[in-house]
């Protein structure tokens, strides 16, 4: 059967009928959507990348706006999910492995699966032998799975930036058996430097040029490089002390905060436990640009956070309370006091929103 | 080298030490320029004077025992060794400055080195009269030996600390037989062979050219028609290498790539220790020299790592193929659609390492879609694999006793029974849901055996807890359990999970429990979302909340009736169908 990659009009009409679909969480029509596609002969790749990802960047964006609630972002997954199941079950989409092998596997702790589950796809479709592990697979089963397995080239996908250190662990044991690897997801951000700052072998931002550069083929990485060797500031150890001792510098803040503004010892628990949370993630970032010696990976997830507090008008101002705690608790630790500084700038520098201060954000 | 460049800075640096000496020579030459046997005819180097038109004036016996009376009067250039006579004209000329050059008093010439017969020197020239230049040779033939072997052993070592990093770092057999190929032919041949024990009649090779990526492949071929290789194959104590004519290789053994005439074979066995590993067969064209002893000796030092990798790499496999079929009945199955009902099931052992723990969960399809089917989830005490042995026992007792499904209590008595007699000292808890599918509803019946009640997520936002109460198994001779009926409307989920969700213990604070109420609160934002959604979102908060921290297994199966009417929709093996 031949196929086509069908023009802008009609993906747009094919998005469209997907979308209502899944925001209607009718599995059934979107499957149908899809697979009336590809009896019309529409190009598989072009129904995997031009249609269900676009509409699932497009559930990514509207439930960021609140527009989608949580159940519905998850409804939509777990249909793209079947869908994508139903899809690669079409006869017309059967294509017999005549290229390498590739292990498709996110990396701990990340759920985010469909980026990984798409490129899995794509390249069995280009005609790989395709392992694809899934959503958070631990590096013990990955490295196992390659021992037991082999594969030319593990694709790597991650995207949330606080799990780099995982990541990395990931990608230096890969190489350590000799397997190359290629990152892709937001995580190693939007240039990819941290995939390069982490010694992938390679990394490409979307899955057409991902199976592009399987296909170019990536050279056996040299054996005996650890952590350490991509990351040298990790010699002074800070990293390992911030992130130890998160619980403890979480219930400092907590604590201060409510010495700092009494209105929050009147919190509920619910309350309280959001604030601790959001105090956490604030220790989880620093944790991470400390590993990666990256101030930005800090102060853009604080400017995020902060736009996030003023769109729920809270002040931006309300952060600087955390940072001054942590600065105190940390003082002795060099690459830390700069990274708060920098942080403190980039606060400083939100325009201050009018109306009561409530001191925390929760 | 820093070795002739510190005899250099001896000679000629003007040190203390050998500054008096060379005034001796200056002088005796002065004194009595003809003479042999004077001071210098005792020296333990040979010595000649070369004067500045290159013509050698004297030398000394030590000199002419080495390079021949007939030098005496004649041309450096025509009678004396080359390279000599290369150094006499370069140290003539302006000095030559060396890579140790730090001494402010000005360059210094670097040491001379050429052969004389069958030894080596190094010729250090000193300022003689009227211009002339007194050469010293010395004999350096040992020290350069001893250079050179250490030097290749060097060289060696670096190739097997490579050669054990590299093939130590894979388990994967394919992988180890393709390095080893390449190894072999970037250092010791030109181009290698690795041949693995048969599978079936197919032998294993791995091909490499020049130190190019190996190529894998199989071929269909009698060991026997390689010298050595059928003995090695088999396990036979290891052989030294052994020479064969190169005419009497199997064509199928020469790499594709080997655009060459083979003019030397060696076949060295891969000891294996107990396993077979294979053998490594070095092949150079005629172009090349052969194989002489030490490069066998090195490449049978080569091939005992090789092997030793390769046999790891075999039994890590086999015990790897085992594990996989052992293990294959006590993995938690997949689910699916049954009969109009939406399983989805969620696990997570209590260690990353692991695949299996303690808690198991199985759906049984009813026989016919008007029969229940029977979901069952449970958590055996304690962890890890000795914890799912037992569950895949108790797991094969409920499915055996699956048509017995309409009393529950019956049911968990048997298992009871048959806990009790086995020689298993734990005990388990575990919640049974028939589920059958009427109309657009699904109705259900849940008994508890001293475990956590199943929750349901309401349509309308709520999540109840369903009241079962029973007796855990395995412990008492006497067990009861009661039975709840409830019914799902369409978009509504039961969840049954295990304690290990909600005694996830992390949190921001780091010690806090997960706990049921938080759990409660996470559930009643998934009203209406299809069970394997509700099972993740279960799953990731949990996570969350553990962040990195130690934790018990963790189970979670949901029972969804689906939205809409479709009998059974994408499963992900099948198309959808339509009922209306």
């Amino acid at each position: 059967m031949s196929t086509h990659t069908l023009a802008a009009p009609g993906m747009r009409g094919l998005q469209d009928r997907l979308w209502s679909a899944v925001t209607d969480r009718d599995e059934h029509a979107a499957a149908s959507v899809v697979l009336t596609a590809l009896d019309d002969g529409v190009d598989a790749e072009s129904v995997l990348l031009d249609v269900i990802a676009p509409v699932q960047a497009r559930v990514g964006t509207e439930w960021a706006a609140n527009r989608l609630s949580v159940a519905q972002e998850h409804a939509a997954s777990a249909i793209a999910e079947r869908v994508i199941a139903a899809l690669a079950h079409h006869p017309a989409v059967r294509t017999a492995p005549r290229l390498g092998r590739v292990t498709v596997a996110c990396v701990d702790q990340e759920w985010h699966v469909l980026p990984a589950r798409l490129l899995a796809e794509v390249l069995t479709l280009r005609g790989w032998r395709v392992d694809f592990l899934g959503a958070q697979v631990p590096t013990p089963h990955l490295i196992g799975h390659l021992h037991s397995n082999g594969a030319d080239v593990v694709a790597l996908s991650s995207s949330i930036p606080t799990r780099l250190p995982t990541a990395h662990a990931a990608i230096t044991a890969c190489q350590a058996v000799g397997v190359p690897v290629l990152a892709g997801g937001a995580a190693f951000g939007p240039d990819g430097r941290h995939a390069r700052r982490l010694g992938a072998d390679a990394w490409e931002p979307d899955a057409r040029s991902a199976a592009r550069r399987i296909a170019d083929g990536i050279a056996v990485p040299a054996a005996g490089r650890q952590q350490i060797d991509d990351l040298p500031h990790l010699g002074d150890q800070e990293y390992t002390l911030v992130v130890r001792s998160r619980p403890q510098l979480v219930r400092e803040v907590l604590a201060q905060l409510e010495t700092r503004f009494p209105a929050s010892a009147a919190y509920t628990e619910e309350q309280r436990e959001h604030t601790a949370q959001d105090i956490a993630h604030v220790v989880d970032y620093l944790g991470v640009a400390l590993y990666m010696d990256d101030d930005e990976l800090f102060t853009d997830f604080l400017a995020w956070t902060a736009g996030i507090l003023e769109a729920r008008r809270v002040p931006a101002a309300s952060l600087r309370p955390v940072l001054d705690v942590l600065g105190a608790e940390l003082k002795d630790f060099p690459r830390t006091t700069r990274l708060l500084g920098r942080a403190r700038t980039v606060l400083d520098a939100f325009p201050a929103t009018a109306g009561p201060t409530t001191g925390a954000f929760g | 080298m820093s070795s002739s460049g510190k005899v250099v800075r001896l000679a000629e640096g003007g040190s203390p030490l050998m500054a008096p000496l060379k005034e001796t020579i200056d002088t005796r030459t002065q004194q009595d320029p003809a003479s042999g046997a004077g001071l210098w005819g005792q020296a333990p180097y040979a010595v000649l004077v070369v004067d500045t038109a290159g013509t050698v004036v004297d030398l000394n016996p030590a000199a002419e025992a080495l390079l021949g009376g007939a030098l005496r009067g004649a041309p450096l250039t025509e009678t004396g060794p080359a390279w000599l006579a290369r150094a006499h004209q370069e140290a003539a000329g302006p000095a030559r400055p060396t890579d140790v050059d730090d001494d402010p008093a000005g360059p210094r010439r670097a040491a001379f080195q050429g052969r004389i017969g069958a030894r080596s020197f190094e010729a250090q020239p000193a300022p003689g009269r009227d211009g002339g230049t007194v050469w010293w040779l010395a004999d350096v033939t040992d020290r350069q030996l001893a250079e050179d072997e250490l030097a290749a052993e060097r060289t060696r070592t670096t190739f097997l600390a490579e050669a054990s990093n590299v093939l130590l770092a894979s388990l994967n057999t394919d992988r180890c037989m393709r390095v080893t190929a390449q190894l072999a032919s970037r250092h010791l041949a030109e181009a290698a062979v690795v041949i693995g024990p048969a599978v079936g009649r197919k032998l294993p090779l791995a091909y490499a050219v020049e130190g190019r990526a190996a190529v894998c492949g199989t071929v269909t071929a009698d060991p026997e028609e390689v010298p050595g290789l059928s003995e090695a194959l088999q396990g036979f104590p290891p052989v030294p290498s052994r020479w064969i004519d190169p005419a009497s290789l199997p064509a199928w053994l020469l790499p594709e790539d080997f655009t060459g005439t083979v003019g030397s074979a060696v076949v060295t066995p891969l000891p294996g220790h107990g396993v077979p590993a294979g053998v490594l067969v070095l092949l150079r064209g005629t172009g090349a020299a052969g194989f002489d002893e030490s490069e066998e000796v090195f490449a049978r030092l080569f091939a005992s790592r090789a092997g030793a990798a390769l046999s790891a790499a075999r039994l890590y496999a086999e015990q790897s193929d085992i594990t996989r079929t052992l293990m294959r009945d006590l993995l938690p199955p997949e689910l699916n659609r049954v009969h109009g009902v939406e399983f989805a099931g969620g696990y997570r052992p209590s260690a990353d390492r692991d695949r299996v723990g303690g808690d198991f969960y199985d759906v049984h399809p009813g026989s016919t879609p008007d029969d229940a089917s029977l979901a069952v989830l449970g958590d055996v005490c304690g962890k890890g694999l000795d914890a799912a042995v037992l569950t895949g026992k108790i797991r094969n007792t409920l499915q055996a006793l699956t048509p017995m499904a309409g009393d529950h209590e019956q049911m968990l008595r048997l298992l009871n029974g048959a806990l009790l007699n086995s020689h298993h000292t734990r005990f388990a808890t575990l919640v049974l849901a028939s589920v059958r599918r009427e109309e657009n509803r699904v109705r259900l019946r849940l008994t508890s055996a001293g475990h956590p009640a199943p929750l349901v997520i309401r349509n309308d936002g709520r999540v109840e807890e369903i009241e079962t109460r029973g007796t855990l198994v395995g412990a008492l001779p006497h067990i009861e359990a009661g039975t709840v009926e409830t019914d799902l409307l369409p978009g509504e989920t039961c969840l049954l999970y295990t304690d290990g969700v909600t005694e996830a213990r992390g949190g921001p604070l780091g010690d806090e429990l997960f706990g049921e109420e938080r759990l409660m609160r996470a559930l009643a934002e998934c009203g209406g979302m299809p069970g394997a959604a509700v099972v993740e979102r279960v799953q990731v908060l949990a996570s969350q909340w553990l962040h990195d921290g130690r934790h018990d297994d963790m189970a979670l199966v949901a029972i969804t009736a689906p939205l809409t009417t479709h009998l059974s929709a994408v499963d992900g093996h099948t198309r959808g169908r339509y009922t209306a």
